[in-house]
């Protein structure tokens, strides 16, 4: 489970480029959820996200995983409760190291790091079976380095590094934005897959509104920083895209009155 | 080039190999660039020279060089990730500090080492001189292990969270590792590595000179270098091989540039030929691929 309460965070304050880009917002998720995040740019979406994982820290407000008040825990500890797939393929893994290395790093995420070999024959084995479901042939590739993978490749290495470890919430930026339709509907299929297969519990930011609805059991408009809209089960599996276009024009519609209304 | 001579050259390749070694762990693998060397060489000097002309047993002395050149390359860290001072200039802070501290510590701006016992000495003949033999041969042991025990470590889980710190921090973070802590540690090793070269130079030369520190970071720089360009870094135990031979191979090259009479180069000559060597390691590979470009487009 994962609450936000009342987030507020402004970049450059007092300055001439100050930006309040999270204004109140607050968003419960429970356990086994899968939420899916639209809004425009500047919605706070990635703001949002970063805020969640810790690598940017809130001006106010608190935050829940599990019960556990994590607001003020940095990025690294609290990486045993969070796992996340960055939006650039090329963010979520080190090109440098081997497929297997990566694996290996993510192996031990959220625990101690010691002295023993870092890449364990056990480890391999599953290592081995898990990269065979990908099905992308990488099963016999565990020594090359991750930097001659494709992005597709890569994203769907990342997923699966996100799922060796157990976590409380799984965090997708946008997670197939830089890749090409198919292999975005690939990285997608696998992401439904991992989600269900582990019964986590996930956020996914995404910039179109069909995945949104699509996937997941729930979905969360942000607007100007806020929640403007949360739809699930009934009312959700009966909408389609122009049904949320429209409550999307409605809702910034809406939130310009009410601007008018605070100016006048 | 005489025997002796080429031994002495492999003599001094082997101690900026563990040179080379701590540079490659700053620069190429925390990405951290760090200048620190040339005050950690000297203060590894220092530290060992004061305790072997104290009496104390060489090895000791080495140790405890690796220990306060551990604390310099955390400092240097600590400046950066603590008071978010700009890498480059922490280490140069650092740097400047260590040319007052290594002086306090001497005492004078040299102290001699001139028959006193030294890791050397156990080896060493009595009946007839093989000193130029067996210091090289006992660093080259030195080397290896520090070589292999290096290796072990990369392998390990924190070796390699110490080097998706260098690659990756964001991702680094996000599978649990502190990329601050990996940094202090990464640098302390860097530098330890770097002191216990230091401590071992002033054994081999007999002394330890206030000013032996100058340009110790770009000649380690170069080894690590010039091994790139000899060795594919298909795996890291290929890469910290390439490094060794790089500092082994730039000694030698240093001495033949020097001992060639008809160049008529000399000692003072030295730092011009290093910056020169480190313009062509650079350049080279680049030349390489041209090359290799223009062939593709002839077969093509």
């Amino acid at each position: 489970m994962m609450r936000a309460d009342n987030l507020f965070k402004t970049f450059n304050p007092g300055t001439p480029l100050e930006n309040p880009v999270l204004r109140g917002l607050s968003l419960t998720i429970e356990s086994g959820q899968f939420v899916t995040v639209i809004g425009s740019n500047g919605a706070g979406k990635s703001t949002f996200l970063n805020a969640i994982s810790g690598d940017i820290s809130p001006d106010s407000g608190s935050l829940f995983i599990d019960g556990q008040d994590v607001t003020r825990q940095t990025a690294w500890q609290r990486a045993g409760l969070v796992a996340r797939v960055f939006q650039d393929p090329l963010a979520g893994t080190c090109e440098g190291l081997s497929i297997e290395e990566n694996l290996a790093l993510a192996m031990q995420r959220g625990q101690g790091r010691g002295l023993s070999r870092a890449v364990k024959a056990s480890y391999r084995e599953q290592f081995r079976a898990k990269l065979a479901t990908l099905q992308l042939g990488l099963e016999n590739r565990l020594g090359d380095r991750m930097g001659l993978l494709s992005g597709g490749q890569r994203q769907a290495v990342s997923l699966l590094m996100a799922s060796l470890q157990p976590s409380r919430l799984l965090l997708l930026d946008e997670h197939t934005a830089a890749l090409d339709p198919k292999t975005a509907a690939f990285v997608l299929q696998l992401t439904d897959r991992i989600v269900s297969e582990n019964k986590l519990t996930a956020l996914m930011v995404t910039h179109s509104m069909r995945q949104a609805l699509d996937h997941g059991h729930r979905t969360v408009m942000l607007h100007q920083g806020r929640v403007v809209l949360d739809v699930s089960g009934e009312e959700r599996s009966r909408m389609d895209v122009p049904d949320l276009l429209a409550m999307f024009e409605q809702t910034r519609g809406e939130k310009l009155d009410d601007d008018a209304l605070l100016l006048g | 080039m005489s025997l002796i001579s080429l031994m002495g050259a492999l003599e001094i390749g082997l101690i900026f190999a563990l040179v080379a070694l701590g540079v490659l762990i700053s620069f190429r693998l925390l990405n951290f660039p760090d200048l620190t060397a040339d005050g950690s060489f000297p203060l590894g000097g220092a530290v060992a020279a004061v305790l072997i002309a104290g009496g104390h047993d060489p090895w000791l002395a080495c140790g405890l060089a690796a220990i306060a050149g551990a604390a310099a390359g955390w400092l240097t860290a600590w400046l950066n990730v603590r008071l978010g001072i700009l890498q480059l200039l922490a280490s140069i802070l650092v740097m400047i500090a260590l040319y007052s501290i290594n002086l306090r510590i001497m005492g004078a701006p040299n102290i001699a080492l001139i028959g006193l016992p030294t890791v050397f000495t156990p080896f060493i003949s009595t009946v007839n001189d093989n000193a130029w033999l067996i210091q090289p041969a006992v660093l080259a042991v030195i080397v290896v292990l520090a070589k292999l025990l290096l290796d072990a470590f990369f392998a390990s889980e924190a070796g390699l969270a110490l080097r998706a710190t260098g690659a990756n921090p964001r991702m680094a973070r996000a599978q649990g590792i502190s990329t601050d802590r990996m940094t202090l540690a990464g640098m302390a090793l860097s530098n330890a590595l770097i002191a216990l070269a230091g401590a071992l130079y002033v054994q081999t030369q007999g002394g330890a000179d206030i000013s032996m520190g100058i340009g110790t970071i770009v000649v380690g720089l170069a080894a690590v270098i010039i091994g790139e360009t000899l060795l594919p870094p298909r795996s890291l135990w290929l890469v910290t091989l390439a490094t060794v031979l790089g500092a082994l191979l730039y000694r030698l090259l240093i001495a033949l540039a020097l001992n060639a009479d008809f160049i008529g180069l000399q000692a003072q000559d030295l730092n011009l030929i290093t910056a020169v060597l480190v313009g062509l390691a650079l350049v080279l590979p680049k030349i390489k691929a041209k090359l290799r470009n223009k062939q593709g487009g002839r077969t093509a």
